[in-house]
């Protein structure tokens, strides 16, 4: 790492073609794991143990990736940033604008109370303020790049699609329900003294700095959620029946977005641990739609996250809040259930 | 010197205040050192993102840990 630290252009220079080279060469590797370890062809271990070797270096290593280069875009962006450009603009505009930029904000959803606060004492509507808090947590890079690592690029973008309008309308709904009232009262009493510092213009350099910075962030936070769902979803592939989910999760179910929904919102993991896991039900037999909802679910509504910002929300707001996005996300699921 | 950390309970928060408590100790500072886990206190200071970290009043950064060289620096700063 001091190596990194010392030469972080430099050091890109090298590991990036290294990388590349590595995925170029996964799909033989983990073949010669199976003949090497001496697994039959065919059989249910074989499989499940296939899936795990191959699967696991390989979303390892496009999660570094494109770590690294959301971790590079996002020092463009900050918090702040998101607050000035937001005051002032109206309704629809506005949640527009907060759900792209939720994307690309720095967010962690132990920061929401302060953000939130944040945005109401700037004066932003509640409506745009919900856009982005919807946003940020439901599109983030990690649900992408597994997304389009395990599914293509067509199904990223329709996620990140989906996503934005769910964001958008729900705050918009929100927006116009006139919830104001039921925002705690102390919120509208805190007047900070903002003494923020002032910064400096960060260097090229110190940008490439905060790429290895989210990369030993994020990824090493993830990568243990990112084994438990590669293996569970590694169960479910040598496992599992072909077609197991069709009756459950399918298409003829009508009742399974729903459900999902249900399922999915109380739960929470990241998408590291969750998106494994519904490769593995859609390989199954589950239909697209169903499997999306559960995952917008668990990665955009969970349960500390609203305990968090019950401290700023009353109890109907909250309650609000999870119902109108859980709606979103299961016409989202009916949607895509009907196209694909 | 007093040190005041502002988090009310995330891993980026402890992290911090582990850090300062380790070059308290290994560099003798002897910091005031306080958590502040209290959400109106927290907002007073106006940041977005936790953690904050304050030095003798000042708001020195927030929603990030800074290396131990530039915690170092700061820590160090008044004592000359």
């Amino acid at each position: 790492m001091k190596v990194v630290e010392k030469y972080p252009i430099g050091s890109v220079a090298v590991l990036l073609p290294l990388s590349i080279a590595l995925y170029a060469i996964l799909q033989h590797g983990a073949d010669a794991f199976v003949r090497v370890t001496g697994l039959s062809q065919g059989v249910r271990l074989t499989e499940a143990v296939r899936f795990f070797v191959y699967e696991v270096p390989k979303v390892l290593l496009l999660l570094t990736l494109v770590v690294f280069v959301v971790g590079i875009v996002r020092s463009y962006f900050s918090p702040e940033g998101t607050r000035a450009m937001l005051g002032g603009k109206s309704l629809f505009s506005g949640n527009v604008l907060a759900s792209m930029l939720g994307i690309v904000t720095p967010f962690c959803s132990c920061s929401a109370v302060p953000l939130f606060i944040g945005f109401v004492e700037a004066g932003i509507p509640l409506g745009v303020t919900f856009s982005f808090l919807i946003a940020a947590p439901m599109i983030n890079e990690i649900a992408v790049v597994l997304l389009f690592g395990i599914f293509g690029w067509q199904t990223a973008l329709l996620y990140v699609g989906t996503g934005l309008v769910i964001a958008i309308t729900a705050g918009f709904v929100i927006g116009k329900l006139k919830v104001e009232g039921l925002v705690e009262d102390w919120v509208y009493q805190i007047r900070s003294n903002s003494v923020l510092m002032q910064e400096t213009a960060p260097q090229f350099r110190d940008r490439i700095q905060s790429g290895y910075s989210a990369v030993s962030d994020i990824v090493g936070k993830v990568w243990p959620y990112l084994l438990v769902g590669i293996g569970v979803g590694a169960g479910i592939h040598g496992y599992v029946p072909e077609n197991f989910m069709e009756g459950v999760m399918g298409k003829s179910a009508w009742w399974s977005v729903p459900v999902a929904v249900l399922i999915g919102v109380p739960l929470y993991s990241n998408a590291a641990g969750i998106i494994p896991v519904v490769q593995a039900l859609l390989a199954k037999g589950a239909s697209l739609g169903t499997a999306l909802a559960f995952m917008m679910s668990v990665i955009g509504l969970s349960l500390p996250e609203t305990i968090i910002l019950r401290k700023v929300l009353k109890l109907p707001l909250i309650f609000i809040f999870v119902g109108v996005v859980a709606f979103g996300i299961t016409i989202v699921g009916y949607l895509f259930n009907l196209v694909y | 010197m007093k040190v005041k950390i502002l988090g009310s309970g995330c891993s980026k928060c402890k992290m911090l205040e582990q850090r300062v408590r380790r070059l308290d100790e290994a560099h003798q500072l002897h910091l005031e050192i306080e958590k502040v886990t209290d959400l109106e206190e927290i907002m007073q200071y106006g940041i977005l993102m936790t953690p904050g970290l304050i030095i003798d009043g000042i708001l020195k950064s927030y929603g990030n840990i800074p290396t131990d060289e530039q915690l170092l620096q700061w820590l160090k700063e008044k004592r000359i």
